[in-house]
């Protein structure tokens, strides 16, 4: 059950609709580098909620066709300057929508139905842009009462890092739980870890309770700080100066590509 | 005193004695504010990349489901852009959706601005390139028809210079405060859209001692945990300056 980051890329098929979590979750940035050293193309990626650092080195690689999103930026390091130029010169599509939106698309497919109503969007442009979306009047109010209908969505694969997995291969993900949403609405799921652990979470009901069943889950490769630059809960913190020097560099076509090459011979060093 | 200091008193009146607040990432002014109005009136504040001061335990969607049971009664937004209509565009700039300049995006604006009761708009730059006549994207409509289900909206703007209330009848804003160096004709020229005004506004006021004492004691040492590099800059590296 346990493989390595090189055969997690590979399993993911060009062309996917992949769902990825945001900075303050579980990004799976190792798996990420090797979704670009394996030249991966047309991926679709959905954001829950929003994507920053993983989701511009992907575009910023030329891998991706298509990003839904209620925003990308790199925080507190400032915007995410592959994906912008991506945006300005048209060579990608955004799906801009707002982050309960894509909650709820996800949530629908969790629960197996076609559908969920959600709050808010009228009068904007998002809603104006999205020809997959629905207004429909509240069937239960007396009078009016629009509401916007958000479709299912299911992905092909999720991708996400997790602090640890267990010896029956259940995920750890403490109370991320947009992490098991992910899960839920996809296809295949594909988690790298920090450490494998022998026994089960399910044990006890204290580690249970942050536990996602392995019934979820496809495929788990071993790869301690396999979220790095990016921070993992209390496992360990941001990279600050990491952040803010790929924050530079990628402001130049130029400088992503060196930051690039520097950043996947790092990764094969860390592997031998 | 620094204009930040004065930004924070401005807000934590705007929140006054309210339940419950949440503040996003990257806001050390609104999150200051919000433990300022915490001191005051016992506010829960909801602070939501702090791990301990974010008690939500059913992942990302939480903010948004308590949220759209009438669980928060204040959030702050802002915007690349902000009209006279409090329309915001977190989006970017030019025609969608090539556009000219890309911003990060929405984020959960489109939803929040409807359901949160008093949502405080924030934008620290006041120029006729922040606040326009239209905005070039709507994220989240300033207003809504009578029919939509709308609890939430815009209460006020603050920018660096101006503090604006907004009349959800009228959908205008409408001058209720200036800084002291500002006159309405100086804000008018600074203001891309047009915006109802006394002829005497006052200039907003400075910062009272006890304020700046509950700041020292109470507000300081929580900034300082989260936002070190703020914090000293604003306040100095050892208390309120």
């Amino acid at each position: 059950m346990i493989t390595t980051v090189q055969r997690l890329a590979d399993a993911i098929p060009d062309g996917a609709l992949l769902g990825v979590p945001p900075d303050y979750s579980g990004v799976a940035m190792a798996v990420t580098l090797e979704l670009v050293r394996r030249g991966a193309r047309d991926l679709r990626l959905f954001c829950l909620p929003q994507g920053n650092m993983h989701v511009d080195i992907l575009v910023g690689a030329g891998c991706v066709a298509e990003v839904e999103t209620a925003a990308v930026t790199l925080g507190e390091h400032g915007p995410a300057p592959c994906f912008n130029r991506a945006v300005e010169s048209g060579r990608i599509v955004v799906k801009d929508t707002t982050c309960p939106a894509l909650h709820a698309a996800l949530t629908a497919t969790e629960r197996g139905v076609p559908f969920l109503p959600v709050r808010g969007l009228l009068g904007s442009d998002l809603l104006k842009r999205r020809a997959d979306y629905r207004v429909v009047d509240n069937p239960f109010a007396r009078t009016g009462d629009p509401i916007v209908l958000v479709p299912a969505v299911r992905l092909d694969a999720a991708l996400f890092h997790a602090p640890r997995a267990d010896g029956d291969g259940n995920l750890w993900i403490g109370r991320r739980r947009e992490l098991a949403t992910l899960a839920h609405a996809a296809e295949r799921s594909f988690v790298s870890v920090d450490d494998v652990v022998d026994g089960s979470f399910f044990e006890t009901e204290t580690k249970a309770a942050g536990a996602l069943s392995g019934l979820y889950v496809e495929g788990i490769a071993l790869a301690p700080g396999g979220a790095q630059p990016l921070g993992l809960g209390d496992h360990y913190e941001a990279d600050a100066a990491a952040l803010a020097a790929y924050a530079r560099a990628a402001r130049t076509e130029e400088g992503f590509e060196a930051w690039l090459e520097r950043a996947l011979g790092e990764a094969v060093v860390a592997r031998a | 005193m620094t204009p930040e200091i004065q930004r924070i008193a401005t807000l934590a009146e705007l929140i006054g004695p309210a339940r419950h607040v949440a503040v996003g990432a990257a806001s050390p002014i609104p999150a200051a504010a919000s433990w300022l109005a915490r001191a005051r009136h016992g506010t829960r504040v909801t602070v939501l990349h702090d791990r301990r001061q974010n008690t939500f335990t059913d992942g990302a969607r939480e903010l948004f489901d308590l949220a759209g049971q009438g669980r928060i009664d204040v959030f702050f937004l802002g915007g690349v852009q902000i009209d006279g209509a409090a329309n915001i565009n977190l989006v970017g700039t030019g025609d969608y959706p090539q556009l000219t300049k890309r911003f990060p995006g929405s984020f959960g604006s489109a939803y929040l601005y409807f359901v949160v009761p008093r949502v405080i708009l924030y934008r620290e730059e006041h120029s006729p390139r922040t606040l326009v006549e239209r905005v070039d994207f709507v994220s989240a409509p300033g207003t809504s028809p009578p029919e939509t289900f709308r609890p939430g909206g815009p209460t006020h703007l603050l920018t660096g210079k101006a503090l604006f209330a907004f009349d959800r009848e009228a959908g205008r804003f409408g001058l209720a405060a200036r800084a002291p160096e500002e006159s309405v004709a100086s804000l008018r020229a600074q203001t891309g859209f047009a915006f109802d005004a006394a002829a005497d506004v006052p200039a907003w006021a400075g910062v009272d001692a006890a304020t700046l004492e509950t700041l020292a004691d109470v507000v300081v040492p929580a900034l300082r945990a989260s936002y070190p590099a703020f914090t000293d800059r604003v306040f100095g590296a050892v208390g309120a300056g």
